[in-house]
């Protein structure tokens, strides 16, 4: 098989640098899921607004008669820019240099950190305003900033209602979706100074109270950060999608734009945001057009931001993308679709993944940033029955049901390594390794299933089994198991033969 | 025709009924079935929990007990009354060839990758062989399927989104005489299942199977269709559970597709107690 030559510097061992940051659960998927579930206000809501948001897209993604071919498009392009991005990212930093920006590049979270920090502190400045971003919250900017006296202030309505909850987001696309309108106002009531007291949970006036709120952030900020949704090799453009104008205040009235940007949402040309730009909206809010859409290259003299930064953050993305079966995750533009189709996204919620990125993405791309071995991350790939909603749903046609069983066996045989990370094998090790003896001889399964008489017995005259010890406890939990027959198909198919045999010859 | 059967191991030990009901229907088309011995298991259970080593023989297996006959001409083509198992065979036997090759596995086997894909291409679903190879497109004239009462029907997602059966499976209902086929709202769900995800993440799939009987008894329809047995011992598992009964007070239960095609004036599916065709493996 020939490799393709990335152009990537060589390590030492161990392979590229792992990502770390807010991209690693702490308790294991179940216990999490288990949690979350019995929160009935949060299914409620969750139940609610995944079903809203899934039937929106489906109509405006079915008016265009286009769409398997714009998902074609976004794929191939997407495909490219990861094969060719040691040399895109090369041309967007010459691009970028060239129009008066300046880029650094910061292998990991820590990294990103220490840079945003050092610009504002360059500024003189100790509170900034934030544009909605995944990167900036993958890396835990704000608390790392918190913890230095800068104060950083989210813009976005859903993921200022999380920062004043002191919560976390729920949702790559609607942060604050576990919360309701009552809720909301009252984190308004007890968080916002100035606030009127008589706030009532009405949806108009909870807009204007955070308006009048961020008013004044807008007004007073010297800096700004962002993330970007995509970055223009050709010419060293950023881009960012919103749908509520904060993000144009964020990007034109402050004197300095800090960006941070994922390596991986480069794109070869500006002409590539005519697939993104139709892809993206109708898969994530289902809009048929993005409200407001900032595109910025570089600083323009006596025109928005003078000091204008971009950090190109790594952080585990070499390593996703060294990974041939798992590197297609890298193609997510952060639409959220996948998680408004998925069973598993919309009764867990976002909070049991444990990872800024939830759901079917998330399944699959916290592990391959972290390896899957890093703390919980390894539960992640078994949170999906495969259903396959998400595949169908994406777009840019990434194959996440493939990627998460790819996942799983790379938890079970241990990754790179070859080694089995258990000393022990455990309950499924031991039944699934008896299990595949037993599969993969026709006479084993015969003989094997002249015991179904005895189980037939052992179900008892009500025909079913409503207790089983051990793994099967699991299914027992809520399903009854039938009583086996009496004999297998196997058995009377012989006999059937045998008998027309008989006729034949008789 | 001359058809192979692929029971599947879950038919083959715990739903005879279905593989009889699946020979009775290709029979009365006039074709000829045989089941060839060595048949255990497509190995999907191992694969999508990972364990690809321990998937690799019972793919080898699967391989090996369907190839001679395709070569010697015993048969034509495989069919297999399951969309999952049908798509692991399709869409996932070449694959662990392939990775059991890059890892350098003892048991790994260059020619297993190209034996799978002949075997994969030639193996279809009932609603797929019978709608696209069969040409059934009225199961009460060409197949005397008869079944008084009212089902409705949840297509599983391996055979909806792996395999593209659309309306095959509903269209052959919908051509049974006196059946009377109900909409499942929500019927794109899935009902939980998902192999080892059932167990490894109980509470999960226990909250989406309560979803899907909801739904289905929401519906007011004596039985549930579908063309996966591990999804339908699921559901059933779960209206068993909760004790679920139609208004006339009799269970409401889950049943197989051929089993729906196979019923006949002469021998026909019952809903009140025991629902199965007479004459069965029971």
């Amino acid at each position: 098989m020939s490799t393709v030559n990335l152009g990537l510097p060589r390590f030492p061992s161990g392979g590229p640098p792992r990502g770390f940051g807010n991209i690693s659960a702490t308790e294991p998927f179940p216990k999490a899921a288990h949690r979350e579930l019995g929160n009935a206000q949060l299914r409620a809501n969750l139940g609610h607004a995944t079903h809203t948001i899934r039937d929106k897209r489906l109509r405006v993604v079915s008016e265009l008669p286009d769409w398997e071919a714009l998902r074609e498009a976004g794929s191939a392009i997407k495909t490219e820019a990861m094969t060719r991005l040691p040399e895109l990212l090369t041309q967007f930093e010459e691009q970028f240099t060239a129009r008066g920006g300046t880029v650094h590049w910061a292998r990991d979270a820590a990294e990103a950190n220490r840079i945003v920090e050092e610009l504002i502190r360059a500024t003189g400045e100790t509170e900034v305003v934030k544009v909605k971003s995944m990167a900036t919250q993958e890396i835990g900017l704000n608390e790392y900033l918190d913890e230095r006296g800068i104060a950083a202030f989210e813009t976005d309505l859903a993921e200022l209602i999380v920062q004043l909850g002191h919560d976390k987001p729920s949702h790559i696309l609607v942060p604050a979706i576990h919360k309701n309108r009552t809720e909301i106002r009252d984190i308004f009531l007890e968080e916002m100074p100035d606030v009127d007291p008589e706030l009532t949970d009405e949806p108009r006036r909870l807009a204007m109270a955070a308006r009048a709120h961020l008013r004044k952030k807008f007004l007073s900020a010297k800096v700004a950060i962002s993330g970007a949704n995509f970055g223009i090799a050709e010419t060293g453009t950023l881009g960012v999608v919103e749908s509520e104008g904060n993000g144009r205040m964020c990007l034109t009235l402050p004197e300095t734009l800090i960006t941070v940007m994922g390596i991986e949402k480069v794109l070869p040309r500006a002409q590539d945001l005519e697939v993104f730009m139709q892809l993206l909206p109708r898969s994530s809010t289902g809009e048929r057009m993005n409200p407001y859409t900032s595109l910025w290259t570089g600083a323009t003299p006596g025109d928005g931001p003078q000091n204008v930064h971009v950090v190109l953050l790594d952080n585990g993305r070499t390593r996703a993308l060294a990974d041939q079966h798992g590197r297609s995750a890298l193609h997510c533009i952060r639409c959220s679709a996948c998680m408004n189709v998925c069973p598993v996204y919309e009764r867990t919620g976002g909070h049991a993944y444990g990872s800024t990125y939830p759901g079917p993405i998330g399944a699959i791309l916290s592990p391959l940033l972290t390896g899957v071995e890093a703390e919980e991350n390894s539960s992640l790939p078994y949170a999906s029955s495969l259903c396959g909603a998400c595949f169908d749903a994406c777009p840019v046609k990434i194959n996440i049901p493939e990627i998460l069983v790819y996942l799983r066996g790379e938890d079970v045989s241990g990754g790179t390594t070859g080694r089995r990370r258990r000393s022990l094998p455990s309950q499924m090790d031991l039944a699934l390794g008896a299990a595949s003896w037993a599969l993969s001889s026709g006479d084993r399964l015969g003989l094997l299933e002249k015991g179904l008489p005895v189980a037939r017995a052992l179900a008892g005259r009500d025909e079913k089994i409503s207790r089983l010890p051990g793994l099967g406890a699991g299914w027992t939990q809520s399903r009854d198991v039938p009583a086996p027959p009496s004999e297998s198909f196997r058995n009377w198919w012989r006999k059937r033969e045998k008998e027309a045999e008989k006729g034949t010859h008789e | 025709m001359k058809i192979a059967l692929f029971a599947t191991c879950i038919v083959d030990a715990m739903y005879p009924r279905v593989a009889q009901a699946t020979v009775q229907i290709l029979e009365r088309l006039g074709h000829k079935v045989v089941f060839p011995a060595g048949q255990a298991c497509c190995g999907q259970m191992h694969l999508n929990s990972g364990y690809f080593r321990e998937a690799l023989p019972v793919v080898e297996n699967h391989v090996r007990a369907f190839e001679a006959g395709f070569d010697s001409g015993d048969y034509d083509v495989a069919v297999a009354p399951s969309g999952s198992c049908v798509a692991s065979v399709k869409h996932q036997h070449a694959m662990v060839a392939r990775w059991a090759l890059e890892r350098g596995e003892k048991r790994a086997d260059p020619t297993l990758e190209a034996r799978a894909e002949a075997v994969g291409e030639r193996t279809y679903e009932l609603s797929q062989l019978l709608t696209d190879v069969l040409g059934v497109t009225d199961a009460a004239a060409q197949l005397g399927s008869y079944l008084p009462g009212t089902i409705t029907y949840h297509p599983s997602c391996h055979g909806m989104r792996l395999l593209r059966l659309g309306d095959r499976p509903l269209s052959l209902l919908r051509t049974v005489e006196a059946l009377d086929v109900v909409a499942l709202p929500e019927a794109d769900q899935c009902c939980g299942f998902g192999g080892t995800f059932s167990i490894k993440n109980a509470d999960v799939s226990s909250a989406m199977l309560a979803d899907k009987v909801a739904n289905i008894c929401g519906t007011g329809a004596g039985a549930c269709a579908g063309g996966d047995v591990s999804c339908l011992m699921h559901i059933g598992g779960g209206l068993s559970r909760e004790g679920r009964t139609t208004t006339a007070g009799t269970p409401v239960r889950t049943v197989h597709l051929a089993e729906v095609l196979a019923s006949t004036h002469e021998n026909p599916l019952r809903f009140d107690g025991e629902l199965a065709l007479a004459g069965g493996a029971r």
